[in-house]
């Protein structure tokens, strides 16, 4: 069992847990991630790592409830357990493993989308501690979906917020504030790691492109062990088929096909979408999920 | 009197029921029928059986006392060579094995070595008989990655000698294969993979799930930080392999492990797990071996149409005889001579057919089967929802690439002595899928008992 330590809402349905798993704080590195499965009947949930404390023996996981088994998530509280938590899998992020020399000459800009944040902060974190500066474009639809907004601004030489709607900090797409901060701010960037919904990565990707600026995502596809055995996580990168569990789940993001990708991940949105109508609604389901037959 | 050239038959769930669920097919002999089916060995001298059987289970000896009814006897006689009876019972290719080389099969048909072995181990669970740890542990610690066949049998053997050993296992569950490929149908779950396990666990062997070693700790880690004298890698088969052909990536293709993943290990069948699984109504099954058999037999309990499309015909099919009939009892339809070519996608993703062209058998290929080759102008469409490619895997890296000193050969496999599991960095075994690539449950146990032993002699030559 893997003790929940700490939990706390960051936002609107955005939670954050610090969970004790020894094994996995020793060894990841930010860009990696774990899978999670709360007990006997769940799914096992590939989630991003956030922070780690090596000393403590301590994950930070951030999610967002989206099927059957994170709305379970929701509810629980310090002292409460998940029954299995595994990793780091995955490989870390190239600016964690690449010479640091090299990764000091680098005019970096991370673009961060809604839960994508969380996955960015570790990245900023640890460049901040090697005496690397970064800039970090953080972007919500609204202003209470903004998060870990004060923990990056302790990290990044620069944090600019931005909201679809304008309620918060600039108004507008992350891909506005890329085109403005360096055509406009005449700000100069060599590496741009963008993580966030597929859509957004792939709008970032079109828009790094024309500035001719190198661009890593972080692909989140359906996975079911994470270690390379089922291939279900697998996309296509330039000409090859990549397991996003083994090979990534970081890639350049200008060979991703985006479109295969959005299209592979709505595979069981409608299977999932009406397990937990069913789950919901317990003894009062009666029908309406397309699937029980008992439209009554 | 029952002809005695034939084996005692063996009761089986009615095939169009079985078709409907989940619940074991064979079910296996009582002791009347266990007793006359033993009665029908020779007891030869010079036991080929013997011979046949990767684990070298002492066959006319355990046969001898099912005779007699001494079934607990019969228990101990082969716990000597194996660890895992119940599951070598019901999932060994016995026919090319034990069976296949029974001086009965002959003249008439082979002793049925599997259903006998079957009803011990059953029996013996059912009785409450289990393996006994042993008085004395020698000190040295072991640790064993993976616990699949391979990993399960090396730590057993190694715990009866005296051994401390644990076993790291990547999943959430023990058993490796026999958990999140196997179906129930075949190897149920509860009943027998469970109880196998605690059998190890009884003999005092240590299982830590959730660890993916590469990942969460090293080899060399282990070695050096966590105080393990030796090594076992029995970490099983690794990345499923797809045609590459147009379309694989569309919403309803999925490899025969994930596929078969889902709904063993998950539990994607049962309402009351959460994990889903794709209900196909029209399923092909590209493959012939016997996870593709098993992969079209639980879409096929999950209520589709199935066919298996393989490119070669009946005779080169890979999947035990015994796989082969229980899918055809159960109306999988075989497409055979028959290739994928494409694909073929709707306009939101989805599966809706597939493109195959006829085959014919040509030269004999570098395996010996004679070379399929396409028909020219036989292309045809089958209508489909869902595709299992089940086409074999390529080792995974994980640990190879993390061990440093650890050589592998051209098709990526650990390079392993096969008398002793010994692999080029000292102190490390393998065996298994890791070092055959994709084989038999049996093959692996074969290899963890040897590199147990292997393990045993390199520890006791360095103290």
């Amino acid at each position: 069992m893997y003790k929940i330590l700490e939990t706390r809402k960051l936002a609107g349905n955005i939670y954050e847990m610090v969970v004790e798993a020894p094994r996995v704080a020793k060894h990841c590195l930010p860009g990696q991630f774990i899978i999670v499965k709360l007990d006997e009947t769940s799914e096992r949930v590939p989630l991003t790592i956030c922070d780690y404390n090596r000393e403590k023996g301590t994950i930070t996981i951030v999610f967002q409830p989206i099927g059957a088994s994170t709305h379970k998530y929701e509810f629980l509280k310090a002292g409460d357990s998940f029954m299995d938590f595994v990793g780091p899998l995955g490989q870390p992020s190239d600016l964690c493993t690449d010479p640091l020399e090299e990764v000091k000459k680098k005019k970096i800009l991370f673009v961060a989308g809604g839960v994508g944040t969380a996955p960015v902060y570790p990245q900023a974190k640890w460049l901040h501690e090697h005496g690397i500066d970064c800039d970090v474009i953080i972007g919500a639809k609204t202003k209470n979906l903004v998060i870990l907004e004060e923990e990056m601004k302790k990290v990044a030489a620069n944090v600019y917020v931005t909201t679809d709607d304008g309620s918060y900090g600039r108004s507008g797409m992350v891909t506005k504030v890329i085109d403005d901060l360096i055509d406009v701010e005449g700000k100069e960037y060599d590496h741009c790691v963008a993580i966030g919904p597929m859509i957004m990565m792939k709008f970032c990707c079109l828009t790094t492109k024309k500035h001719n600026l190198h661009t890593v995502v972080s692909m989140n596809p359906i996975m079911v062990d994470g270690t390379g055995m089922c291939g279900a996580c697998r996309l296509v990168v330039g000409d090859e088929v990549k397991f996003a569990c083994v090979d990534g789940p970081e890639f350049d993001g200008h060979l991703v096909d985006f479109d295969a990708a959005m299209k592979r991940a709505t595979m069981y949105k409608t299977d999932e979408g009406r397990a937990l109508l069913k789950e919901q609604e317990g003894e009062t389901h009666h029908g309406g999920c397309g699937q029980c037959g008992g439209d009554k | 009197m029952a002809d005695v050239l034939k084996k005692v038959p063996v009761a089986e769930q009615d095939p169009q029921v079985r078709a409907t669920n989940f619940e074991e097919v064979c079910l296996g002999y009582n002791k009347e029928e266990a007793m006359e089916e033993a009665s029908r060995c020779l007891h030869c001298k010079n036991a080929k059986c013997v011979q046949g059987c990767p684990v070298n289970i002492n066959i006319p000896d355990f046969i001898a006392e099912v005779k007699e009814g001494r079934f607990e006897e019969a228990y101990k006689v082969i716990s000597q060579s194996s660890a895992l009876p119940a599951i070598c019972g019901r999932v060994c290719p016995q026919e090319t094995q034990c069976e296949g080389k029974c001086i009965r099969g002959i003249k008439g048909e082979a002793v049925s070595i599997g259903k006998l072995e079957r009803f011990v181990a059953d029996w013996a669970r059912e009785n409450g008989i289990k393996p006994e740890a042993p008085a004395e542990k020698n000190g040295h610690k072991i640790a064993v990655i993976g616990s699949g066949p391979s990993g399960l049998t090396c730590a057993g053997d190694l715990a009866k000698m005296g051994y401390d050993v644990t076993i790291f296992e990547a999943l959430h569950k023990a058993g490796g294969v026999l958990v999140y490929g196997i179906p129930e149908f075949r190897l149920p779950k509860d009943k027998v993979v469970a109880k196998e396990v605690e059998n190890v666990k009884a003999l005092g062997v240590k299982i830590e799930t959730n660890v993916v070693v590469g990942k969460s700790v090293t080899i060399d880690d282990l070695l050096t930080e966590e105080g393990f004298e030796a090594v076992f890698i029995g970490s099983g088969a690794g990345l499923p392999m797809f045609m590459g052909i147009p379309g694989e990536q569309a919403k309803g293709v999925f490899s025969a492990n994930e596929y078969l993943t889902r709904n063993n290990l998950m539990k994607a069948f049962r309402e009351d797990y959460d994990t889903p699984i794709a209900h196909g109504k029209k399923v092909a099954v590209v493959g012939g071996g016997n996870v593709a058999m098993d992969a079209a037999r639980t879409a096929l309990r999950l209520g589709a149409e199935v066919h298996i499309v393989y490119r070669r015909s009946e005779a080169e099919l890979p999947a035990r005889k015994e796989e082969v009939h229980h899918a055809k009892e159960e109306g999988i339809i075989f497409d055979l001579l028959t290739n994928p070519k494409e694909i073929l996608v709707d306009e939101n993703g989805f599966v809706k057919g597939m493109t195959c062209v006829k085959m014919e058998l040509g030269e004999p290929d570098a395996s010996g089967r004679r070379r399929p080759v396409e028909i020219p102008g036989s292309e045809f469409d089958l209508e489909l929802d869902t595709v299992i490619m089940s086409l074999g895997t390529s080792p995974n890296p994980l640990i190879s690439s993390t061990t440093y000193g650890l050589d592998t050969n051209k098709r990526k496999c650990i390079i392993a002595d096969e008398e002793t599991g010994a692999t080029s960095k000292e102190g490390v075994y393998a065996g298994g899928d890791a070092v055959t690539g994709a084989a038999t449950v049996i093959l692996a146990m074969g290899a963890g008992k040897k590199a147990a032993k292997g393990i045993d002699e390199y520890i006791k030559s360095r103290n």
